[in-house]
């Protein structure tokens, strides 16, 4: 597998040269391969936002360089722009970031700044509209007067329409009722598997990492703590635990499980592996028919 | 970026200046400023700079946070002081054309640059060493007598510190915005003056709108916690005058006294 995103000893320091410096991002090194879903973890205040923001060059690095597709993204800062169309961004809460009449047009504001026009974009903005299930009937209303999950889809909509090839989002599912997140999460992944994009999710919700991501980036104190597949990083789940993050709570039953001298695998991240897991082990002992 | 400007900011810490009753700071720097524009000729006017001096360096805040201060009025500094330097009368020095600079001309340009920094690193002082909930505490404080004309001191001061205190808060969710819209390809830095107004249309529409809902969080806010206005309503904290304050108030007088003095025994300039 090709790398789309290649970060090098990547730093930032905030506020350099001031009395309020305070580094955020501390010497990151990690491939991102095409076409996979990662998860980035790590406790409030970790450097996971300042990390994100540097792949689409919101942030430039004190230190260190970003390599999306083989080029330095400051290369030509010049052209930083372009660089935002490849790598899109929703940022947290990215509702308050809608500001046009109509849905249509807000959702269109990205792939209009991208140079998109005529029926390209018409296309381009109801595919992104049905990628993220809004209705039709509610792109011509003002994004003002839809509801809190429908303005979060509405702007979720307006980077997917740029069609980047890296789709980075920050907690996209944070203030959602649980089956909002639920639809909202498998829309992401539907989106990911159609397109064969490479998706970034930054989530406080391991249940839901541990349910889509196919890698981890764990964030310790400004710094990259550990970058594993899922498995992995969910079987260590001592080591997380010190850095106050949680494994999700299947994982946990299971590790307990095994302390106890069960005899059940590492790294079980889901109810429906746990059951078949359990009931294969009951079945086994003759306490289950 | 916005972050930049260093007028109106306030710098905590426990030098003399911070410590002074917050009243008797606005009451100082309204007699200061008074002083400022009663200074007319060059001895009265050093003991006014002097004064100024005096207090950037009691207030034990960096200069470099005034020198900031006075860089965003250094436009208005030239263009008046340049106006004054052509308007004079007196001796002519040097002329060209229509313009011509007398003694008079080079006098009140220097007077007017003098007052015009007095009046900003004082006020400076003032801001950068009160919190704005202290300086809104003390209007009402002093604007107190107002209540028997009818007018709304409290709600005004309440105001003022709601306005105050939602400025950061404002500054942070313009920097969010403005990345957001960066992320969707956002032009800001490019274009004619037009292109650039237009621009951002696209921050300032969220920003609207989320002040807006704010301002109803707040005033719900309040209300759950029974807020009904200034009747009745007793402090916190309640500021005293102390012995500072009323040394403070003798230098001011001091140097009140030296201007009109001054003004007596030397001929005036301007």
């Amino acid at each position: 597998m090709s790398a789309v995103l290649t970060l090098e000893n990547l730093s930032y320091t905030y506020g350099q040269g001031t009395p309020f410096e305070k580094r955020a991002v501390n010497n990151v090194s990690l491939e991102i391969n095409k076409g996979e879903l990662v998860g980035i973890i790590g406790h409030t205040g970790s450097g996971k936002s300042t990390l994100v923001q540097m792949l689409n060059g919101l942030i430039k690095p004190n230190e260190g360089k970003v390599i999306l597709d083989g080029e330095d993204i400051w290369k030509n800062p010049k052209e930083i722009r372009s660089v935002r169309f490849k790598v899109g961004m929703v940022f947290q809460y990215p509702e308050y970031q809608l500001f046009e009449e109509t849905v249509y047009k807000d959702i269109a504001f990205g792939p209009a700044n991208k140079g998109i026009t005529g029926a390209e974009l018409d296309s381009a903005v109801k595919k992104a509209a049905e990628f993220t299930g809004l209705k039709p009937q509610l792109l011509e209303k003002s994004p003002f007067d839809l509801s809190g999950g429908e303005k979060r889809r509405a702007a979720i909509a307006g980077v997917i329409a740029m069609d980047p090839q890296v789709l980075v989002l920050d907690e996209p599912t944070a203030g959602l009722d649980p089956m909002g997140r639920e639809v909202l999460l498998s829309q992401i992944v539907d989106y990911h598997k159609q397109r064969q994009n490479t998706v970034l999710l930054v989530s406080h919700s391991m249940e839901d990492i541990a349910r889509v991501a196919d890698r981890i980036i764990v964030m310790n104190n400004s710094e990259l703590f550990m970058y594993e597949d899922t498995k992995t990083v969910f079987s260590h789940g001592k080591e997380l635990s010190k850095i106050g993050l949680r494994v999700p709570q299947i994982t946990r039953i299971m590790l307990e499980l095994r302390e106890r001298g069960v005899d059940v695998p590492r790294g079980i991240l889901t109810t429906d592996e746990a059951f078949s897991v359990l009931t294969r082990l009951l079945k086994k002992e003759g306490k289950l028919w | 970026m916005v972050r930049d400007v260093a007028f109106g900011q306030y710098f905590p810490g426990k030098s003399i200046i911070h410590r002074l009753d917050s009243r008797a700071k606005i009451l100082l720097l309204i007699g200061y400023i008074v002083i400022i524009f009663c200074a007319f000729n060059y001895f009265s006017l050093s003991l006014v700079a002097l004064l100024s001096a005096v207090m950037i360096a009691l207030s034990k805040i960096s200069p470099k946070f005034y020198f900031k201060s006075l860089k965003v009025i250094i436009f208005v500094v030239i263009f008046t002081s340049l106006l004054n330097l052509f308007y004079g009368t007196g001796e002519i020095i040097a002329q060209w054309w229509i313009f011509k600079v007398t003694v008079g001309g080079i006098n009140r340009a220097v007077f007017v640059t003098v007052r015009i920094i007095c009046l900003i690193l004082a006020s400076s002082c003032l801001t950068f060493t009160t919190a704005p909930t202290e300086l809104t505490d003390a209007i009402e404080r002093l604007m107190k007598p107002l209540n028997k004309l009818h007018f709304p001191v409290h709600e005004i001061a309440m105001m003022m510190s709601l306005a105050l205190r939602f400025v950061p808060t404002l500054l942070e969710e313009t920097d969010k915005i403005t990345s957001a819209q960066k992320a969707r390809g956002a032009d800001m830095e490019s274009g004619n003056i037009l292109k650039r107004v237009k621009a951002l249309i696209p921050i300032l529409i969220p920003l609207f709108v989320s002040s807006f809902r704010r301002a109803y969080e707040i005033a719900t806010a309040m209300e759950c916690r029974c807020y009904h206005g200034g009747n009745g309503r007793t402090r916190m904290k309640i500021i005293h005058m102390t012995k500072r304050d009323v040394m403070a108030f003798a230098v001011l007088a001091f140097v009140i006294l030296g201007v009109i003095l001054c003004n007596i025994f030397i001929p005036t300039v301007i």
